[in-house]
């Protein structure tokens, strides 16, 4: 009976690696594919299916002028929008948590639940119902295809993020040792600022990454609102995906872009194994 | 605790989020009042017409959104259940449990829109590996052209691409499970299975069900996946509301009635994830 159990606990754990890790090794394979070895038929093991060919990685270096797409400076942009949306997001929205936490918020039926329900419930907009009147609220500021009008765009959808996980953690939080830093002599500021963050930042670290992870892989408000001169990475990506899709340097750009989040998962698996995490969510 | 300098801490986030947003949400209320299209851009008062036009004769939204609900509740489900299994198996000491664990989180970090690219390319119909493998047994499926397989491709695509978040939460609540009751139930003589049913799934209850609602509220924007694999084809066969939407605004420029769409989905949206907490709570939680 134990056997058996074993037998299908590890069986059902290789085959759900196998469906994780399908899709990007067929991107693997595919990258060094051409148009010849893509229109050939499925083919998997380069030199022995294929004659291997660098021409999908070497496009993503190319000026759009020479054929190319070049994605260094979308892949650029992506980094410091969706780092200075992160950053905006968690700073005003460990403020906010952090007073929702602590202190009682009463303005005729509204209440400290009240106002956290508020931020949470940005989340449930879909993209699109904000997408048209964002479009033409950052026409008429002149923001439209600036990296500043992407970044107050995302800051609404992180903030909920980082306002929902760092209330949870907060309260998790002992209430003594934020009073016991009062009666040492410290002000409201440095109590938070001194004492309360230092004991935060396995919570920091989780809203810090789930407002990468949201940031970095949201496409539709970019795809909307940004043309020509600010491309961020997802939209530069399926560009190239026009009238002939070129299979091999979408799945180049795939794999690339993936990359900087794969050192995310490392740090977050860090904190769960300590058992830190377990805090910052309920 | 009480501050005179409490509202210091809250307001900057608050009046940042309400400024921003209070634009969009305004605007969309008075959009939805006017016919602004393409061939008469501006904002005329028509009041509530556009209202009366989607609750009589627009059926595509409704289907649309009987769709979406089917294909939400469908993922959903099918990630709790995988995510919970998952969450699980690596919760306790197996072999390389660190490597599974960070294997199991990556497809969470991948955008989705250019996953579903190469999604699309491994469900090819003559090109991809998985047609290639079931040639084998003379099957060639359409898994992106046939009405019924169509929605099949986005749920798997979907489960691949969230079910990861739903394993980081369920196994984040399994890590900070008290010991206690687990030492009751082995004196009492419990097995495995007895334990998962009377200790381990009442404890995790309130995390199941925050972990649902945020999911169902992620996936019933579902947008991308659809609008890379099908572009709400075949006919109409995987349209979701957000997709029917932005077609009537952004394609068809139908501003004007796009927001009456846009702010009716929105009050359905509220009203039924209200709805569905209260029944979880009622399933879940027993006294």
């Amino acid at each position: 009976m134990r056997k058996l159990y074993l037998t299908l606990k590890y069986l059902f754990i290789g085959l759900w690696s196998m469906f994780v890790v399908a899709p990007f090794l067929w991107a693997l394979s595919t990258s060094f594919k051409d148009f010849n070895s893509v229109t050939g038929g499925a083919t998997y093991i380069p030199w022995v299916d294929f004659e291997p060919s660098l021409e999908g990685w070497r496009v993503l270096l190319r000026s759009p002028a020479q054929g190319g797409v070049n994605i260094v400076e979308p892949y650029f942009n992506s980094i410091v929008v969706t780092c200075s949306a992160s950053f905006i997001s968690i700073f005003l929205g460990t403020l906010a948590a952090y007073a929702l936490s602590r202190f009682t918020f009463k303005a005729g039926f509204i209440k400290n639940s009240d106002i956290t329900f508020f931020f949470i419930s940005q989340r449930i907009m879909p993209p699109i119902v904000l997408s048209i009147p964002f479009f033409i609220m950052l026409g008429k500021l002149g923001l439209l295809d600036s990296m500043v009008g992407l970044v107050m765009v995302y800051v609404v959808l992180l903030m909920p993020i980082a306002v929902w996980i760092m209330v949870d953690f907060f309260n998790k939080v002992p209430r003594e040792i934020d009073e016991t830093a009062l009666i040492d002599g410290c002000n409201p500021y440095q109590a938070f600022y001194k004492v309360v963050l230092p004991n935060s930042v396995p919570g920091l670290i989780v809203a810090g990454m789930f407002c990468m992870i949201f940031g970095w892989t949201d496409f539709f408000f970019a795809f909307i609102l940004t043309f020509t001169e600010v491309q961020l990475l997802p939209v530069a990506i399926v560009a190239l995906n026009s009238s002939i899709t070129p299979w091999w340097s979408l799945s180049a750009s795939a794999l690339v872009s993936v990359a900087p989040l794969i050192v995310v998962a490392f740090i977050v698996e860090r904190y769960l194994s300590k058992g830190n995490l377990s805090g910052a969510l309920k | 605790m009480n501050f005179k300098h409490k509202y210091l801490f809250l307001f900057p986030g608050l009046l940042v989020l309400i400024g921003i947003l209070i634009f969009p949400v305004g605007f969309t209320v008075r959009l939805s009042m006017s016919s602004w299209d393409s061939f008469f851009p501006g904002l005329d008062y028509i009041g509530l017409e556009n209202y009366f036009r989607l609750f009589q004769d627009d059926s595509r939204f409704w289907e649309a959104f009987g769709r979406l609900s089917f294909l939400s509740l469908t993922t959903v489900t099918l990630q709790y259940v995988l995510g919970f299994a998952l969450a699980l198996m690596v919760w306790k000491d197996i072999a390389f449990k660190r490597f599974f664990r960070v294997l199991f989180l990556i497809p969470m970090m991948t955008t989705p829109v250019i996953m579903t690219v190469i999604w699309k390319t491994f469900f090819h119909e003559s090109l991809g590996p998985v047609n290639d493998f079931l040639n084998i047994f003379g099957w060639n499926p359409l898994w992106l052209s046939s009405e019924i397989l169509s929605k099949v491709t986005v749920i798997i695509v979907e489960v691949w691409q969230w079910t990861p978040f739903m394993f980081l939460l369920l196994l984040a609540g399994l890590l900070s499970l008290p010991k206690e009751p687990y030492l009751a139930a082995s004196i009492d003589g419990a097995g495995p299975y007895r334990t998962f049913i009377y200790v381990t799934f009442p404890l995790m209850a309130p995390i199941s069900i925050g972990a649902i609602i945020i999911r169902l509220i992620e996936a019933s924007k579902i947008m991308d996946t659809v609008y890379v694999l099908t572009s709400g084809g075949p006919g109409t066969a995987t349209e979701t509301s957000s997709f029917y939407i932005f077609i009537k605004g952004l394609r068809e420029f139908q501003f004007g009635y796009s927001a009456a769409l846009s702010f009716t989905y929105l009050i359905i949206m509220i009203i039924s994830l209200t709805i569905i907490a209260k029944v979880l709570v009622r399933l879940m939680i027993r006294e």
